[in-house]
Formats: structure tokens, C-alpha cells, sequence
């Protein structure tokens, strides 16, 4: 019922909106109606250029995000388990961490060019920093009984990352891959519009620029569609995975 | 003892990025590092008393700080403003609030391109960017605040006999300010990404398009002087609003 009840108004004004252009017989380089919206979304749909277009940024925006949360990931850990190395790079870390990871843009653009590289390297440093932090506070926040086990078992360094640290944190780690990968896909699709001529948002630029508001409304809709997909996603293999993280799921 | 204990470990941590620093400079001078890409901390530094000299990098710094300022406050009014509304509201909440839900995970920066038919390659164009996208994160906090209050304080403005706006005004403002402070937070942060991109796309001077312009020249030096003074706006301006934050809030904590 509350599904259907938020489903009432945008039918409405996607209604209101396609009588107005009916009834008023407008012609825009600005605005489209929806029935031309969806027509081009549905033709879009059965190019393979959109497909390929969806794939480069998801591609991008994945191996970004994977080497940025491999990255966090690491030294989360080492700052979360030996504190003196957290302490000493404070500085640093929150220094670069306020920095819009756009603004590296044009440094990473005289370095790889345009293409994959040049998104792959900016959506990792954008997402490598909010893993850190979150990383390293769930490794400080492991009940210490788990480190004494550690200890009286004798365990070396890297049994004790992977049989009692890693464990402990997995949840929360996964949190934090479900925020990251939010913030890649928005670091990626920014990368496309401000200058990256692949993946929806080139196309999205490319619409724009050409004066073509029905291709440009239908590619900004499937870019939400797949926003919203992969949030919805990621929350339903979070909450499945580790039911205990429900309250914090948000 | 503990303040002497911290004070001595942000010594050794900035002492730690004046040595990265250094290395930096180091590997510079040898050539290690290319030069066309990583300048050195002195080029850099050159870059940027040169652009202060010239007085055109303080002109694009205070654009882009206007811009950010501008958008971030109209993002503010509107953001808490209408959160208030929908807050406040039942039927708000059950109509409006789900298409919010649905449009949160949009990247902000997809709907410059659809600016750009409407408004051109104009000033106005990048403050609307930045105010549509720092909008959400304080619109969905400020509902998110309200519909957490207590029910007893609706009670007691019941049978105080409050109106809505004393009741917004008097308890629920006060009562979401923390949700409200941390959406302001969030939406400084979406709010100076905005105005690099808005910069870069429009090319209307500061700091974003300088930088763009820069890389087009391949100047490295001048990239990373236009950067170093971003991660500076960006440090600041959060320091001040948790400044502002602690400030506010100090009242929660007795």
C-alpha cells in the first residue's frame, strides 16, 4: 500500500505532463514528453551501443571500486591493528580525505589520458578513503577477548588478520563495500560528464550537447534505474548475509 | 598527560607528512617521478605564489568559494525548509517521501547535462547544479530528524495548544538540529564536488575550470596548486561547520 501510495503522485505528473504536450502540441529542444521518453528509452534498450555504453561504466566504476576497497581495506586493518601507524598518518589521511576526488581529475587525465584508466584511478581514490575510515573503526571496535584468544593461541600476524580480524569485521566491511560502491557509481558517472568520453554519462553529455531531450530524459532514468538497482541490491545481500547488521542498514 | 600524549602524536603524524613531503621533492629532483606529471612540491609551490601574485588565482579561489556558498545556502533553506514540510506532515510522508527514497541513490552531477539544455554554460546553471544536489542529504536528514520525535513532545504541543509553525519553530527544529547539522555536513561535501564539476563543465572561471584548463595545457604545476587550494577550501569549511556543530549542539550534551 505505502509502494503503491508513493507510486500515486509520480503517475499523476508523468499524466499531467503528457496531456500538457498533447494538448499544447509543444516542440522543444529542452523538455520531451514521456511517451517519446520511453519510446527512446525502449529503443535504446535494443542497441547494442547502450549495452556497451552501461558496461564501460559499470566496468570503470567495478575495478575502481575494487582497488579502492582493496586499498581502504588494507590499510584500515594495519591502522586499526597497530595503532602507532594510524596515530602517525592522521595528518595525511585527513588531509587528502576532504578532497573532492573530481578535483584529481585533470592529474589523472595528463597521466592515463582518456579511457578506462583514467575513471578506474579516480573512482579508487575516491572510494579508498571512506573504506579506510570505516575499516579502521570496526577493527578498533573488535571485543578484546578476540585479541587475548589471539595471543594465548600464539597465532602469527597473518592467521591472526585472517582467522579473528577479518571475521570480526566482515559485516561491517560489507557496509562499507555497499556505501563505497554507491559512491563509485556517482564518482564514475561525474567522470563521464566532466570530461571521460565513455559510458552513460558521455552519452548522457553527448544527448545534451546534440539537443536530443527525449535520448537525454531516458538515459538519466536508467542511469537512477541502475543507482537505485544496485543500492537495493547491495541492501538485500547485506541484510541476507549478515541479518545482525538490520539495525544499522541504513 | 593525555592532551601531552595526543599533542606529541599529531607532531610525529604532521612531522610524517612534511618527510612525504619531502621524499616527494626528493624523488622530484632526481627524476624519478616524471616531471610532466608530478611537479614537485617546489614548482607547485612557485605555481601558486606566482597565481597569487597575479592576483587571477585569488579571483578564481573567491569564485568558486561564492559559488560553493551561494548554492550550499539556497541547497540549506530549501533542503531544511522542505524537510520541515514533509516532516510535519502525514500525508507528506506517505505520498511524497518514497519519491525521495527513489531518487537519493541518482548520482547528482547526471542532471548538469539536463541544466545545460535549460540554462547554457552560465553562472546560474553551476549554483542550480550545486543546489539540486546538496538539497537531498539535508532534505532527507531534516525528515528523517522529525519523524523521530518523541510522541510525547507532539503531545505536550497539543496540549500546549502550539500551531505548526511554533511547533517547528519550538521543538521539532531543535529536536532534528542533529540530524540537520549532519545533512548540512553531507551536503558541503556533494556541494564543493558539484562546483568543481559545474566549473569544469562550463568553463565560467574558478578553481575547476582552472584546473581543466590547466591539464589542456599540460601545466601540472598549476594543477596542483589549483588542487592544494580545493583540499584547502574542502578542510576548512568542514572544520568551520563542525565548529558550528559543536557550538549548536552543545546543549545536548548536559
Amino acid at each position: 500500500m505505502t509502494a503503491l501510495k508513493g507510486l500515486a503522485l509520480p503517475a499523476a505528473l508523468l499524466l499531467a505532463w503528457q496531456l500538457a504536450v498533447m494538448l499544447t502540441g509543444l516542440q522543444s529542444d529542452t523538455i520531451a514528453a514521456p511517451d517519446a521518453i520511453f519510446a527512446a528509452l525502449g529503443r535504446g534498450l535494443t542497441e547494442p551501443a547502450f549495452w556497451a555504453d552501461t558496461g564501460d561504466t559499470l566496468a570503470a566504476g567495478g575495478m575502481g571500486l575494487a582497488l579502492g576497497f582493496v586499498l581502504g581495506t588494507m590499510s584500515g586493518v594495519l591502522f586499526g591493528l597497530i595503532p602507532p601507524v594510524g596515530r602517525v598518518m592522521r595528518v595525511t589521511v585527513e588531509l587528502l580525505r576532504p578532497l573532492p576526488a573530481i578535483a584529481i581529475l585533470p592529474i589523472a587525465l595528463l597521466i592515463f589520458g582518456f579511457g578506462y584508466r583514467l575513471e578506474v584511478a579516480i573512482v579508487a581514490f575516491g572510494t579508498c578513503f571512506p573504506v579506510l575510515v570505516l575499516t579502521e573503526a570496526a577493527v578498533r571496535q573488535i571485543e578484546p577477548r578476540l585479541s587475548e584468544v589471539a595471543r594465548a593461541l600464539a597465532l602469527s600476524p597473518g592467521a591472526r588478520v585472517r582467522k579473528i580480524v577479518l571475521p570480526a569485521v566482515l559485516p561491517r566491511l560489507f557496509v562499507a563495500l555497499r556505501l563505497a560502491a554507491g559512491i563509485g557509481l556517482i564518482i564514475a558517472i561525474t567522470v563521464e560528464i566532466a570530461a571521460n568520453p565513455i559510458g552513460l554519462g558521455a552519452r548522457l553529455m553527448q544527448a545534451s550537447n546534440s539537443l536530443r531531450p527525449a535520448d537525454m530524459y531516458a538515459t538519466l532514468f536508467w542511469i537512477g534505474a541502475i543507482g537505485w538497482a544496485l543500492n537495493w541490491g547491495m541492501l538485500r545481500l547485506q541484510l541476507w548475509l549478515f541479518p545482525a547488521t538490520k539495525g544499522a542498514a541504513q | 598527560m593525555r592532551y601531552l600524549h595526543r599533542g606529541l602524536w599529531f607532531l610525529a603524524s604532521l612531522a610524517l607528512l612534511v618527510g612525504l613531503i619531502w621524499v616527494w621533492q626528493l624523488l622530484a629532483d632526481a627524476r624519478i617521478l616524471p616531471r610532466a606529471f608530478f611537479p614537485g612540491p617546489d614548482r607547485t609551490w612557485r605555481a601558486l605564489s606566482r597565481g597569487f601574485a597575479s592576483g587571477t588565482l585569488v579571483a578564481d579561489t573567491l569564485t568558486t568559494l561564492r559559488r560553493l556558498a551561494l548554492g550550499w545556502a539556497l541547497a540549506s533553506l530549501l533542503g531544511v525548509g522542505l524537510g520541515a514540510l514533509v516532516g510535519t506532515s502525514k500525508w507528506a510522508q506517505a505520498w511524497i517521501a518514497p519519491i525521495f527514497e527513489v531518487l537519493r541513490p541518482l548520482p547528482a552531477s547526471a542532471i548538469a547535462p539536463v541544466l545545460l539544455l535549460f540554462l547554457g554554460l552560465t553562472d546560474s546553471m553551476i549554483l542550480t547544479l550545486i543546489a539540486f544536489g546538496a538539497l537531498w542529504p539535508m532534505l532527507l536528514t531534516t525528515v528523517h530528524g522529525f519523524s523521530n520525535i518523541h510522541p510525547r513532545r507532539k503531545e505536550v504541543a497539543r496540549s500546549l495548544g502550539m500551531g505548526r509553525g511554533a511547533f517547528i519553530a519550538k521543538i521539532a527544529l531543535p529536536g532534528a538540529l542533529p540530524d540537520i547539522m549532519g545533512g548540512l555536513r553531507l551536503g558541503l561535501t556533494v556541494a564543493l564536488i558539484l562546483v568543481v564539476v559545474g566549473e569544469m563543465i562550463t568553463v565560467q572561471g574558478g578553481l575547476g575550470a582552472r584546473i581543466l584548463l590547466a591539464a589542456r595545457a599540460f601545466n601540472a604545476a598549476e594543477i596542483f596548486a589549483g588542487v592544494a587550494l580545493l583540499g584547502v577550501i574542502g578542510l576548512v569549511t568542514n572544520a568551520l561547520l563542525g565548529l558550528v556543530e559543536t557550538r549548536a549542539l552543545r546543549w545536548q550534551r548536559r
